[in-house]
C-alpha cells in the first residue's frame, strides 16, 4: 500500500475516535437526543473495509454507524448536524444517530432494527447483478443480528443467487448486555454462516492492517467471482451499548484488557516503527482532526432546526 | 396505599402472579441478567431463577413462537418484546398462530399468553423506534389488547391478563415507566373490557388511553377554567372495547373527542368513532373529532417530533370544535394535501405531452 493510503487509514480512525468522543460529550450536554451508540473501539473495522472499496460500491450499516459514515467520507459537520437534529444534517434531521444516509456517497443507512439491513444488502446485490456491473456491497451488522431470521434468509439467498455482498459481522462480544456465547449455539459467528456454503473468515478487528488485508481479498474475489462472503471481525466497544447502559454485565478488567489492544495507538506505533510516518506528522494529523471535529460541532450548533412544515415532507416520493 | 412507579407496579404484578402460579414464566430479550431494558423485570431473576426468567437471543419471531407453543401445552408465558417496534418481526407467530389456534382447533386449544411491550414516542428515537401499533393488534380476532395508563391500572390489568386464557397484547408506554401513582397494598385485579371514567364531566367526553390520558386530563383541567366540564374516559381495554360506558357518557354529554397517539388512518380512534355512530348517533350534537399523531413516520429532530405528537393545545382545540366554538377545524391531512398536489402536477405534465404530440 502507498504511504498516503496507510496514513489516511490512521487519519480516518482518529477522526472517528475524536468525533465519537465529542458526540458523547454533546449528548451529555443535551445537544443530542434519543439513542446514541458510539463506535469507539471498533474503528479499525469500518476503516479497514471501507478504505478497500470504490466510490461506486455500496455500504450499509446498522445503528452503530457514525464510524462507517465518516469512513465513507461523509462530511463530519453534516453527520454531527444530524445528531443535533438540524436541517443541514445528512438526513435533514429526520433520521438521527441511527439513520445516517448519504445516497450520493453510496452510504445506504443507518438501520435501527437488528438484522434489518441484511436483506436490503442482498437486494442491492441483486440489483448489481441485474444491471451487470461489477460493484460490491459491504453490509455491517452486529453479533446480535446473527440470531434473527433475516440473517439466515439473506445469507441463503445471497449464496444461492451469487449476490456480490460482503457480510461483515462486527462481533464486539455483546448485544446490549448479553454476551454472544450466551445466545449462540455456536460461539463463532462465522460458523453460523458457513452452512450456507459461502467463504467465511474471522479477522482481528482491532488490527486495521489485518482487516484491510481481509477486505482487499474479499473485495477482489467478490468482484471477480460474484459470490458473497462472510467476515467476522472480532472487536470490542469501549463504551456502553448506548449512553444509557449501566454496563454491569462486563468487568472493568475485561475492558482494560481490551484497551491494551486499542487499534489506534497500535497502528500509530506501527507507522512510526516502520518509518512510514514520524511522530510529528501523526501529531499534526491529530491536531488537524481536533479542528475538524470542533468545526463539525460548530457547524451543527449554528445550523437551523428543520422548519415546522418539513414534518410533512418526504413521506412520499 | 403505596406510591410507586408504573414499572414497579408491573414488576409487582409479575412477582405476585409468578408466586401464585408455577406455570407463569417470563421470557424475552435482556429480561433476566440485565434486569430488563426498562427495568420492569428487575429482581425477578434473583427471586425466581433462570428457569422462570429467561433471556433469549434477539429472535423475536422465535420468542413469540416459544411463548405460543409453550402455552399450547399448558404454560402461561409472559413474553416481553423490548419495544412494540420489534414485535413487527414476530407478527407471524402472533397473528397467524397465537390468535388463531383456539378457533382453528375447534376450541381444543387455549393460549394463555401475555405479550407485554412498551410503545410510543417522545424520546427522539426516530421512525423505527417510536411507533404506536395498537390498531394492528386490535384488528385481529382472537387477540385481546390492553393499554394501561396509570400504575394502578398497570398492576391490576397485568394480573388479569396473566390469568386470562387468551393471547393478550399488553401495551405499555416508554414515557410512563417512571410515572408515580397509588397502588393498593392488598390484592386486586381489574377486569379486561371495562373502561374507566377518570374524570366526570357533563359537557363533552374525551375518550383516550395510555400516555394520552394524562395529557387529556390536563387539557380537561384547562378547559374547566373556561367553563367547559369535560368527562375523561380511559379505555383501558382496546379489544374488547367497552362501548356501553362510552355510549352512556355520550348520552349525557352529546359531544366527544378521541385522543390517541397512533396514526389516524385505521387507528384506534377510527374504530371508537365507527362504533359510537352505531350505538350513540341519536345523542350526537356535533361530529366527533379526533386528535392523533400526525400522519407521518416519526422524525428525530426534537421540534418536529414534538409537533407530531398530540398535546394539550390540540386537545383543547378539538374540544372547542366539538362544542361548536371557534376552532381550527380538521382539514385534509397535510400528507394527503401534498399527494394531491403532486398528482395534479403529474397530470399537467401528461397534458403538456399530449399537446406537444398534436
Ligand atoms: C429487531 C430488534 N430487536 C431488538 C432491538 C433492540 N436492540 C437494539 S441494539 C440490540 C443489541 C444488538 O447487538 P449487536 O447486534 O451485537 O450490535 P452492537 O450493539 O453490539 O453493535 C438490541 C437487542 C432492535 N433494535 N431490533
Ligand atoms: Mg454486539
Amino acid at each position: 500500500m502507498e504511504k498516503n493510503e496507510l496514513i489516511d487509514m490512521y487519519r480516518q480512525m482518529v477522526l472517528i475516535r475524536k468525533f465519537e468522543d465529542s458526540a458523547g460529550e454533546m449528548y451529555k450536554r443535551g445537544k443530542i437526543g434519543g439513542f446514541l451508540h458510539l463506535y469507539i473501539g471498533q474503528e479499525a473495522v469500518a476503516v479497514g473495509f471501507i478504505s478497500a472499496i470504490r466510490p461506486d460500491d455500496y455500504v450499509i450499516g446498522a445503528y452503530r454507524e457514525h464510524g462507517q459514515a465518516l469512513a465513507r467520507g461523509m462530511e463530519p459537520g453534516r453527520v454531527m448536524a444530524e445528531l443535533f437534529g438540524k436541517r443541514t444534517g445528512v438526513s435533514k434531521g429526520k433520521g438521527g444517530s441511527m439513520h445516517m444516509f448519504d445516497v450520493e456517497k453510496h452510504f445506504m443507512g443507518g438501520h435501527g432494527i437488528v438484522g434489518g439491513g441484511m436483506p436490503l444488502a442482498a437486494g442491492m446485490g441483486f440489483a448489481i447483478n441485474y444491471r451487470e456491473t461489477d460493484q460490491v456491497v459491504i453490509c455491517f451488522f452486529g453479533d446480535g443480528a446473527v440470531n434473527e431470521g433475516a440473517f439466515h434468509e439473506s445469507l441463503n439467498i445471497a449464496s444461492l443467487w451469487r449476490l456480490p455482498v460482503i457480510y461483515v459481522c462486527e462481533n464486539n462480544l455483546y448485544g446490549m448486555g448479553t454476551a454472544f456465547e450466551r445466545v449462540s449455539s455456536i460461539p463463532q459467528a462465522f460458523r453460523r454462516a458457513q452452512c450456507y456454503d459461502m467463504e467465511v473468515e474471522s479477522v482481528d478487528g482491532m488490527d486495521v492492517l489485518a482487516v484491510r488485508e481481509a477486505a482487499d481479498r474479499a473485495v477482489r474475489l467478490t468482484r471477480r467471482d460474484r459470490t458473497p462472503r462472510f467476515i467476522e471481525a472480532i472487536t470490542y466497544r469501549y463504551r456502553g451499548h448506548s449512553m444509557a447502559d449501566p454496563g454491569a454485565y462486563r468487568t472493568k478488567e475485561e475492558i482494560r484488557e481490551w484497551e491494551q489492544r486499542d487499534p489506534i495507538p497500535k497502528y500509530r506505533h506501527y507507522l512510526i516503527d516502520q518509518h512510514i510516518a514520524t511522530e510529528q506528522e501523526l501529531n499534526d494529523i491529530d491536531s488537524e482532526i481536533d479542528k475538524i471535529v470542533e468545526d463539525a460541532v460548530q457547524f451543527a450548533e449554528e445550523s437551523p432546526e428543520p422548519a415546522p412544515e418539513e414534518l410533512f415532507e418526504d413521506v412520499y416520493a | 396505599m403505596a406510591v410507586m412507579m408504573y414499572r414497579q407496579a408491573l414488576n409487582q404484578a409479575l412477582r405476585e402472579e409468578m408466586r401464585r402460579d408455577p406455570n407463569v414464566f417470563v421470557i424475552g430479550e435482556e429480561v433476566a441478567l440485565y434486569q430488563g431494558a426498562y427495568r420492569v423485570t428487575e429482581g425477578l431473576l434473583q427471586e425466581f431463577g433462570e428457569k422462570r426468567v429467561v433471556d433469549t437471543p434477539i429472535s423475536e419471531e422465535a420468542i413469540a413462537g416459544i411463548g405460543t407453543g409453550s402455552a399450547m401445552v399448558g404454560l402461561r408465558p409472559v413474553v416481553e418484546m423490548m419495544t412494540i417496534n420489534f414485535a413487527i418481526l414476530a407478527m407471524d407467530q402472533i397473528v397467524n398462530h397465537a390468535a388463531k389456534l383456539r378457533y382453528m382447533s375447534g376450541g381444543q386449544l387455549k393460549i394463555p399468553m401475555v405479550i407485554r411491550a412498551p410503545q410510543g414516542a417522545g424520546m427522539q428515537l426516530g421512525a423505527q423506534h417510536s411507533q404506536n401499533l395498537e390498531s394492528w393488534f386490535m384488528h385481529v380476532p382472537g387477540l385481546k389488547v390492553i393499554a394501561a395508563s396509570t400504575p394502578y391500572d398497570a398492576k391490576g390489568l397485568l394480573k388479569s391478563a396473566i390469568r386470562d386464557d387468551n393471547p393478550v397484547i399488553f401495551l405499555e408506554h416508554e414515557l410512563l415507566y417512571t410515572m408515580k401513582g397509588e397502588v393498593p397494598e392488598e390484592e386486586y385485579t381489574i377486569p379486561i373490557g371495562k373502561a374507566d371514567i377518570k374524570r366526570e364531566g357533563k359537557d363533552v367526553t374525551i375518550i383516550t388511553y395510555l400516555r394520552m390520558l394524562s395529557v387529556a386530563l390536563s387539557a380537561a383541567n384547562a378547559l374547566s377554567a373556561e367553563g367547559i366540564d369535560a368527562e375523561v374516559i380511559d379505555l383501558r381495554s382496546l379489544r374488547p372495547l367497552d362501548i356501553d360506558t362510552l355510549t352512556e357518557s355520550l348520552r349525557k354529554t352529546h359531544r366527544a373527542v378521541v385522543v390517541e397517539e397512533d396514526w389516524p388512518t385505521c387507528g384506534a380512534g377510527a374504530e371508537v368513532m365507527a362504533r359510537l355512530q352505531e350505538t350513540a348517533f341519536d345523542y350526537f350534537d356535533s361530529p366527533i373529532y379526533r386528535v392523533t399523531l400526525e400522519d407521518v413516520p416519526m422524525p428525530y429532530s426534537k421540534n418536529l417530533e414534538k409537533s407530531a405528537i398530540p398535546d394539550e393545545a390540540k386537545i383543547i382545540n378539538a374540544v372547542h370544535c366539538a362544542m361548536g366554538q371557534r376552532c381550527q377545524l380538521p382539514i385534509r391531512r397535510p400528507t394527503e394535501e401534498i399527494m394531491q398536489v403532486e398528482a395534479k402536477e403529474e397530470e399537467e405534465v401528461e397534458e403538456q405531452e399530449e399537446i406537444s404530440r398534436q
